[in-house]
């Protein structure tokens, strides 16, 4: 089952962490010459963005992603197909040229399938993973910035969330606000499924925050921040943050991918989304039955799935290594 | 150091209980009536409710329940399951064999991992890097139910290389195949995260040296990189052990492994609380020492992180 | 993962009658070779017991399985699905249906080396049905004068605070021993149909050490059927063998048994075609798409039908479904025969009488209601006044009824163009509590297996007012009539003309919607030479040879 708490729990305060004392130098200090010497003195995140500029990786994964949240946001710009009703006539009728992905077991178009399954699950996978890292990183810098019995205390509600299996959690969760009898709607039963990943993957974030943080804040840079008598926000905000997410844009990216499989599994369980609404999950669950007759059921909801994964993951790479002064 | 363990030692206790707690609140609160569907088409004698309610004290608050619950797990009784088994002895049967699958399956995402992980964090952008990458995120996407039905059809079946199911006394070769189900999802991470942590430190400074001092390639990156990169990745591994241990209940099951997955499943189903307390608490144990030990070694491993 | 429960329904259920093609399945020789069965072992698929193994406890397929190989009854079901026959009883003699003296045959035996007495069946159906006992099938004994004393229902329900009255007494007053080998049943009305009830595992005796210790008992279960209990290895394994002693019928012709637990079918399967396990009852659906099991095993697959049926049932309790036109024009409306062929591959038949035709007494074709008709059905539809809002049809989503129950949505959808949309409960428990409690606003899914081979077992738990399985709360009096009428008639004949006449009533009323009748699709080893399912599908152990 690919549910965030069974994929593994980033712990990686090296990975990006300054490990020559010359790099812990204030940011600005690491930008090129070229840089410097600009009219006006940009900050991190200009910086990067004129770095992004020029690589073709970040401009592929952009247009494929623009791609999917145009899909997510008009899908009847890609198919003027029906993804709801099928005709049991045409079950499993292979892909054709006239229907170019075939149809499914209740003889929906599976084209028309996809397309309308763009939405769903994009927006239950990013709206999670921003969740996850907004309440998992926020509490990771107070955590372990702070330190004491703040870090303690936060440290320990989060082993506590961390203890639950994610199935225990999600059935609860679910069947309580999304039992039988109740009749939510798309967006709301959206809603609750979105609400239980996140409620059960933060600490995975917030434990990667911390020990980045923890790494971080006593690097030369910090104490110099604060020696100049810099404010405890603007070292979080201008300091520790840029240098601390790198290792959670990392997680966060792969993070969409296993999100969208977690949503898999929620509604291979009943308890995640319900038709009318369409997603990959669904239809790879759905397709489970059928692999040895008709693969393609399987093969193209996870095709799309995985090219959505890539162009996050590359997208994030792109920006990672761009916000990383040491990698330029 | 001392007092700082002592400290976190002392802090286990409160979050044992708030688990515990939370774990058996949760279970109660499941919708549904655990007799409702024991008798198939038709409603269960009232009788046969009552007496089970009676025995289980399912009418008592939930309070006096875990206050029950609780003492009786200091005097060391786990309870029953609603079945009448000692939930003590599911325990004992069903964690080696869910430990043993998660041993392997740790290994086999470490060697997997590591590997990719070193080879594309040499040559980035490689065609090899986005073949890792591709490969690792196909088996992160797709669920687990896919993946171990497909493996266990092809290699099992029709191939026929190993058995299907893997036997009773769990030889380690009938456990790969589970095992490299299991670790599947966390692959792409650790191969990612050893990339990552590789390529960071193919600039450091004492890379550089020993290049510069001639030694061959093999010994830098044998020696000096890989030991400074393994940091990340045998953090991450640690805690990785109890996520893999709580979550080989579809693995569990598509191979015929008598582990705790389907016992907690079945009790989360017929809302047992005492047997999922009892057999998540155990786990509740091993993620909260992972943890413990992982914080121990962030200090161990980096002087600058430090506990007062 | 899987949840099986006797009756409810698809993938659970492990009822089958064999096709006589099928009974004998594989092999060109007439049976197997003596020697090689004479100390030969299976390894067969199974499900861990959900209760102790106590038969009056025994509710769903795991366990119920096991019970039915160590135990015979009074009667039992042949293997081709016809009326019952004596077995354990010498003679069943009645003259008003009301009283029945009931003959054993003489010395034979327990596992443990006791005798079979009267007095092992009288004690046995007084413990089950005694209140405080909490046995799952105590409403089996109800037609037994003196239930009333010794079970008692509870005033407020289980979950209220008052607590059932102790009951009155412990024995019912109906059953009397004659001597060792003879007792006395009386009845609180004439009941036809009471013998052939004698088959089902509630009504198997127990030998005396069962009453010193239910609890032991169950885990260490002594029986009187042709397979000694050996030992029970927790969600591993349960191994069983032959007992030597067996009287009543041939013996086991095989040595041991290993009934291996799994969680999961597909794993299962893929034992039984890499030959690790001998047999499976039921093959797993990813196997039956595309009819790759029959690939995978060639003449080793065996296709049964079994007496079950798929429902789809109506809350009739809500407003909106109390026309009875609504409801014809919905059922008018399912395509049966094209969600068999396309969600079933043809393994499952279109549903076209009320009653299972495999059972005797039911017949065939006499669901109008079940026929393919939109036109019909659109009209009766603008006759009942339409129907507003959204049409649930509820399934529990822990076992495979996802695609059919939204292949019949789907069809409602397009032909009526009511907005028919399929729902999954997550667990069996929370869908079972709702439809006990009534609180159903759509359809659902509903699925019966017989406990016992009589067409009175299709009418009175589900059609008749306060029946025990009638959730949609149905009644209609002149069924009510019929049937009670049907129940207590002198002779089987009477009593199955009088239930034809009381479904032509319900056919008009359609109080539920027959979709399948079931099918079961097993398969063994190569080294199974000769072998036979039971009435419910079941291997029959006594037939397999080497």
């Amino acid at each position: 089952m690919s549910d965030p708490s069974t994929a593994s729990i980033v712990s990686t305060p090296p990975a990006t962490m300054p490990t020559e004392a010359g790099s812990g130098a204030p940011t600005n200090a690491g930008l090129p010459e070229s840089a410097q010497k600009q009219q006006k003195p940009r900050g991190l995140l200009g910086d990067a963005w004129r770095d992004l500029r020029r690589k073709p990786l970040f401009w592929i994964s952009a247009a494929f992603i623009v791609l999917f949240l145009l899909m997510a946001a008009f899908p009847s710009l890609f198919t003027s197909g029906d993804a709801v009703n099928g005709a049991l006539s045409r079950s499993r009728v292979e892909p054709s040229a006239h229907a170019w992905f075939g149809y499914d077991v209740q003889g929906r178009d599976v084209y028309s399938r996809v397309i309308y399954g763009a939405r769903a699950s994009i927006l239950v996978a990013v709206l999670s993973t921003l969740g996850t890292l907004f309440i998992g990183g926020a509490m990771g810098i107070i955590a372990g910035y702070r330190g004491g019995w703040v870090d303690a205390l936060l440290s320990r509600i989060a082993d506590i969330f961390f203890g639950l299996p994610f199935v225990l959690g999600s059935i609860v969760i679910l069947t309580t606000f999304n039992g039988a009898g109740t009749d939510n709607g798309e967006w709301k039963i959206m809603g609750l499924v979105i609400m239980s990943l996140t409620v059960l993957s933060w600490p995975v974030t917030m434990r990667l925050m911390r020990s980045s943080v923890l790494a971080t804040k006593e690097a030369d840079y910090i104490v110099a921040a604060r020696a100049l008598g810099a404010g405890t926000g603007r070292i979080i905000l201008k300091h520790l943050l840029p240098n601390c997410l790198a290792p959670l844009l990392v997680y966060g990216t792969i993070m969409v991918g296993s999100f969208i499989g977690a949503e898999a599994t929620l509604s291979f369980l009943g308890i995640g989304l319900k038709t009318p609404v369409v997603s990959w999950g669904i239809m790879i669950s759905e397709a489970q039955n059928y692999i040895r007759v008709s693969p393609f059921l399987l093969f193209f909801p996870a095709a799309f799935l995985v090219a959505a994964v890539l162009s996050f993951v590359m997208l994030g790479e792109a920006v990672r290594e761009a916000l990383d002064p040491k990698l330029r | 150091m001392g007092r700082y363990l002592l400290r976190r030692l002392l802090q286990l206790v409160p979050v044992f209980i708030g688990t515990t707690f939370l774990i058996y609140w949760l279970v109660w609160s499941v919708p549904g009536d655990p007799f409702a569907g024991k008798c198939g088409d038709r409603p269960c004698p009232d009788n046969y409710v009552a007496v089970m309610t009676e025995k289980y004290h399912l009418n008592d608050s939930i309070w006096v329940q875990y206050a029950t619950y609780m003492k009786n797990l200091f005097q060391g009784d786990f309870g029953t399951t609603f079945s009448g088994r000692e939930i003590s002895d599911i325990i004992m049967t069903s964690y080696p064999n869910t430990l043993k699958l998660a041993v392997v399956a740790l290994s086999i995402e470490a060697i997997i991992g590591l590997s990719a992980g070193v080879l594309t964090g040499l040559r980035r952008n490689g065609f090899l890097d986005n073949l890792v990458l591709i490969s690792t995120l196909f088996l992160i996407a797709l669920p687990v139910f896919v993946i171990g039905f497909v493996l266990q059809w092809l290699i099992g079946v029709k191939l026929g290389i190993v058995r299907p199911t893997v036997s009773n006394d769990m030889p380690i070769t009938e456990l790969l195949l589970p095992g490299f189900v299991l670790g599947s999802a966390s692959m792409a991470y650790i191969a990612r995260v050893a990339r990552t942590s590789i390529a960071e430190n193919r600039r450091a400074d004492y890379v550089r040296t020993a290049i510069a001092k001639g030694l061959p390639m093999r010994r830098v990156v044998g020696v000096h990189l890989l030991r400074n990169s393994l940091i990340p990745v045998v953090t991450l591994l640690g805690t990785d052990l109890g996520a893999l241990m709580g979550g080989a209940i579809v693995t569990e099951g598509i191979f015929g492994i008598n582990g705790i997955g389907r016992q907690v499943l079945r009790a989360i189903v017929t809302k047992q609380s005492a047997t999922v307390v009892g057999i998540v608490v155990v786990l509740v144990l091993v993620y909260l020492v992972m943890n413990l030990l992982v914080d121990l070694l962030y200090a161990a491993l980096d002087p600058r992180i430090r506990y007062e | 993962m899987r949840v099986s429960k006797r009756a409810s329904g698809a993938l659970a259920v492990g009822a089958a009658f064999a096709l006589v093609a099928s009974g004998c399945s594989s092999g060109n020789n007439d049976g197997g070779d003596a020697g090689a069965s004479k100390d030969g072992a299976i390894v067969i698929d199974g499900t861990q017991p959900e209760n102790p193994l106590v038969p009056a406890n025994t509710t769903e397929t795991g366990g119920g399985k096991i019970i039915d190989w160590l135990f015979t009854g009074l009667v039992e079901y042949p293997n081709n699905g016809g009326a019952p026959q004596n077995a354990l009883a010498e003679s069943i003699d009645t003259k008003d249906s009301k009283v029945f003296t009931i003959k054993i045959k003489p010395n034979t035996k327990f596992h443990d080396g006791t005798t079979v007495k009267a007095e092992n069946f009288t004690k046995a159906w007084n413990w089950a049905a005694y209140g405080p006992s909490g046995a799952q099938n105590a409403s089996f004994f109800s037609d037994i004068q003196g239930f009333g004393d010794v079970f008692t229902e509870d005033p407020d329900g289980p979950d209220g605070p008052k607590k059932a009255p102790e009951p009155k007494a412990k024995e019912m007053s109906g059953l009397k021993v004659i001597d060792d080998t003879t007792f006395e049943v009386t009845l609180s009305a004439p009941t036809a149909v009471f013998p052939t009830k004698l088959g089902y595992s509630a009504f198997m005796p127990l030998p005396d050490v069962f009453f010193a210790d239910p609890a032991k008992f169950g885990k260490n279960p002594i029986g009187n059927g042709p397979v000694k209990f050996v030992s029970w290895q927790d969600d591993v394994e349960i191994k069983l063998t032959r007992f030597d002693d067996y009287s009543l019928r041939d013996k086991m012709k095989i040595k041991d048994v290993t009934v291996k637990i799994y969680q999961d079918d597909t794993a299962a399967y893929n034992d039984l075609v890499s030959g690790n396990l001998d047999f499976q009852q039921q093959v797993p659906v990813s196997s039956l798409a595309g009819e790759k099991w029959k690939n995978d095993l060639g003449d080793r697959a065996i296709a049964s039908t079994t007496p079950t049926t798929g429902i789809i049932a109506f809350p009739i309790y809500d407003k909106r479904f109390q026309n009875k036109d609504l409801r014809r024009a919905i059922s008018l409306s399912i395509n049966r025969q094209e969600i068999t062929d396309k969600i079933f591959f043809g393994n499952r038949k279109p549903a076209d009488s009320w009653a299972n035709p495999l059972t005797p007494g039911a017949e065939p074709g006499n669901c109008t209601a079940c026929k393919f008709d939109p036109e019909q059905a659109k009209q009766l539809l603008a006759k009942a006044g339409g129907f507003k809002g959204k049409l649930t049809l509820s399934y529990n989503a822990d076992a495979s009824h996802k695609e059919w129950m939204e292949a019949v949505a789907q069809q409602i959808k397009t032909n009526l163009g009511i907005d028919a949309v399929a729902v999954g409960v997550p667990t069996f428990a929370v869908f079972r509590q709702n439809i006990n409690a009534h609180k159903m606003t759509g359809a659902y899914r509903a699925g019966w297996q017989q406990d016992y081979p009589d067409v009175e077992n299709w009418i009175n738990p589900l059609y008749v007012t306060g029946g025990s399985s009638n959730d949609g709360l149905y009644s209609n009096p002149e069924v009510d009539a019929l049937a009670k009428e049907a129940s207590s008639a002198p002779s089987i004949e009477e009593s199955h003309k009088k239930f034809a006449e009381a479904v032509k009533i319900i056919d008009q009323d359609v109080p539920s919607m027959p979709i399948y009748f079931g099918g079961q699709q097993s398969g063994h080893s190569e080294k199974i030479k000769k072998m036979e399912l039971s009435n419910v599908g079941e291997l029959d152990i006594t037939s397999v040879e080497l």
